[in-house]
């Protein structure tokens, strides 16, 4: 699929604005503006935004407690959403779901899920949905590794092949399930390896190269449209910060951070390919920069501006009615 | 109006049900059966019967074998709840639970208050309760305890054919998740009951008998269990008003407080084990709203704190009996 330059902006705009909001996030939570965990997705944004540049209306999306790229990537209001993890009112949650369970349900972004794996089972159950309505979308989930050896998502990938329904799992492997290496606890080390098990297909893609994950995950993405069959596909990328913010990450090797922000990260080597290749200037690259940091600067100011939620919020929306 | 059996009420509410709404689907483990199987199809209609014939009328679109796979199921459930589906699904024995809780106790009954309102997950779990069969510690239990705890989760235990026909109708109308628990000693129990659809309000209890002595407090199969202890005790000038709250949760506590009011005294029967059970928990709630009504303390009639026995000469000491309603009936009189 060619991009325009117009597609190329676009996802230069989004993945600059998830890095930029998830920096902001980082800032804030030091100064101790922001409660509870927050798990944040700086270096995995080419695959949160190649990914879902090819879902829309009437798709439907899970994702992980390292979530608030992909729903930036699937429209969710970056205000909105920074309103939620500073925990106020106005927040995409009004302030009661927070970081780990961000959710935009009435636009298909089913939540983060604070429970590793949870979003795999319920994709499927929005892939049945699909189905018997008889439409052409997909419900897509994304499974961390460590999420992969879950037992629920084993049983999700079965039963949306038994049942033939639309899901796209999609693995996004940084190689670290809180302290613990994929190396140690995924036992095949691929996990593309696995959709063989599941009669599915599976595809593999570098997730530090933008455009090698906008092309495969495309033609993934098309083929559970039009098949309605559900597929794999594994992403190896990186994370550049702790699994939490607050983690002394001594897990690491030596040198390892500095190498992934030298070599591996998705947003330079983006620009070093668009401005090589004479697609785009660096001068418009800068200014997407200054725009995303005006951006997320307004969404904090907002989040701080934003009042609590009132009391009467505790009790509110436990059921429809009781 | 015709005899129906608990069995064929929940049968026809579910054909009833489906015909009224196609967003309403169900699922779970042989409730048709014979897919993928060279005999024949919709062999088994549930593992106890309940669904038979479902998929004959609506499809194997509607009516969804799943593998032995509790976690992706009552998830993927959970999941279409929240995409525009009216989903049911049965999970044959409430104990069987335990590998699915998941799905059930941190998504479908948080989803609404941690998404911040404007979702609803209109999903329905059908599950067995209940001793009797001589099936043992991993299928005879009572647990509903477990789900009346978490918030967001309704809860409804039908005692008769005639309960369990408007309660069902009623728990797939409703917008939240619901747990309906069904006695499967009651399967082949039979009364009258209407042939048009009706609904029963949760939250509202139904006085099955009025007395001004006692005020008896009953689940599921546990209100006949407390309907022929108290004829017994009417021989001896005892009455006794038997209270059947049908959803546990809500649970209507105004009418039961409203009885001790009159009677000065309750006992609670319920088959479940007695540490943290409804029984514990009602007595808790009479206690904190009612206290200077009772003229004597309350009496719980539970199981006995251990897991269901196998062999009937233990498993027949284990669930309340009348003798034993009596007899804690007789305790309280005694008592004040």
């Amino acid at each position: 699929m060619q991009l325009s330059r117009d597609d190329l902006l676009s996802a230069y705009r989004t993945m600059r604005v998830i890095r930029t909001f998830e920096e902001k996030v980082a800032e804030e939570f030091a100064a101790n503006n922001v409660p509870g965990f927050v798990h944040l997705s700086v270096g995995q944004e080419a695959s949160a935004v190649g990914v879902l540049a090819h879902l829309g209306d009437g798709d439907y999306v899970a994702t992980t407690h390292r979530g608030h790229g992909h729903c930036i990537a699937f429209g969710s209001d970056p205000r909105a959403m920074m309103l939620e993890i500073f925990g106020r009112d106005g927040g995409l949650c009004k302030g009661k779901g927070g970081s780990i369970h961000i959710a935009d349900v009435r636009r298909g972004m089913l939540g983060a899920n604070g429970i590793v794996g949870g979003g795999a089972p319920l994709c499927v159950g929005a892939a049945l949905a699909i189905k018997s309505r008889g439409e052409k979308g997909v419900a897509l989930v994304f499974i961390g590794d460590g999420a992969s050896n879950q037992g629920h998502v084993f049983e999700a990938m079965n039963l949306a092949a038994v049942w033939q329904v639309p899901v796209v799992f999609v693995y996004e492997n940084n190689h670290y399930a809180e302290s613990t290496g994929a190396d140690y606890a995924v036992a095949c080390r691929d996990l593309v390896k696995r959709a063989e098990g599941f009669g599915m297909t599976g595809t593999m893609i570098d997730g530090h190269d933008y455009f090698a994950v906008h092309a495969a995950a495309g033609e993934v993405i098309a083929q559970v449209r039009d098949s309605g069959k559900p597929a794999l596909i594994e992403i190896k990328l990186d994370r550049f910060r702790g699994h939490f913010e607050g983690d002394a990450q001594t897990y690491r090797g030596g040198g390892e951070i500095e190498r992934l922000w030298a070599e591996a990260d998705c947003l330079k080597i983006f620009t070093e390919k668009v401005t090589g290749a004479g697609l785009l200037e660096e001068s418009q690259l800068e200014a997407i920069n200054a725009e995303a940091a005006s951006l997320i600067d307004d969404c904090a100011a907002a989040a701080h501006a934003a009042p609590e939620p009132a009391p009467e919020a505790l009790l509110a929306d436990v059921y429809t009615s009781y | 109006m015709s005899i129906k059996s608990y069995r064929q009420a929940i049968n026809e509410t579910l054909f009833e049900e489906m015909r009224r709404d196609e967003r309403v689907v169900i699922m779970g483990e042989d409730i048709a059966g014979g897919a993928g199987c060279a005999g024949e199809d919709d062999a088994w209609g549930g593992p106890l019967g309940v669904t038979a014939g479902l998929v004959g009328e609506f499809g194997r679109g509607r009516v969804l074998d799943t593998p032995l796979s509790e976690a992706g199921f009552i998830g993927a459930a959970a999941g279409a709840a929240i995409s525009g589906m009216r989903p049911i699904a049965e999970l044959m024995f409430v104990d069987f639970f335990g590998v699915c809780f998941d799905a059930i106790y941190n998504q479908a009954a948080k989803f609404r208050y941690m998404f911040g309102g404007g979702v609803s997950c209109p999903l329905v779990i059908r599950t067995t309760i209940g001793a009797g069969m001589r099936t043992a510690a991993q299928h005879s239990q009572s647990l509903y305890s477990l789900f009346t705890h978490v918030p967001g989760l309704k809860c409804v235990a039908p005692s008769s054919p005639y309960e369990a026909k408007g309660l069902l109708a009623q728990a797939i109308a409703d917008d939240d998740p619901v747990i309906f628990f069904e006695h499967k000693l009651m399967y082949d129990m039979t009364e009258e009951v209407p042939d048009e659809r009706y609904l029963i309000p949760f939250g509202e209890a139904n006085i099955m008998r009025d007395g001004e002595h006692v005020t008896i407090v009953a689940i599921s199969r546990m209100v006949h269990v407390a309907l022929e202890a108290a004829e017994a005790l009417a021989g001896e000038g005892v009455e006794c008003e038997v209270i059947d709250p049908r959803s546990l949760s809500p649970l209507d506590a105004d009418t039961i407080i409203e009885s001790v009011e009159a009677t000065g005294r309750l006992v609670i029967v319920d088959e479940d084990t007695p540490r943290c059970s409804l029984a514990a928990d009602i007595a808790a709630t009479v206690a904190d709203e009612a206290f200077t009504a009772l003229t004597a303390p309350i009496k719980r009639v539970n199981a006995p704190h251990c897991p269901v026995p196998f062999t009937g000469a233990l498993e027949d000491l284990y669930i309340p009996n009348a003798a034993k309603v009596a007899a804690a009936v007789r305790a309280v009189m005694e008592a004040g």
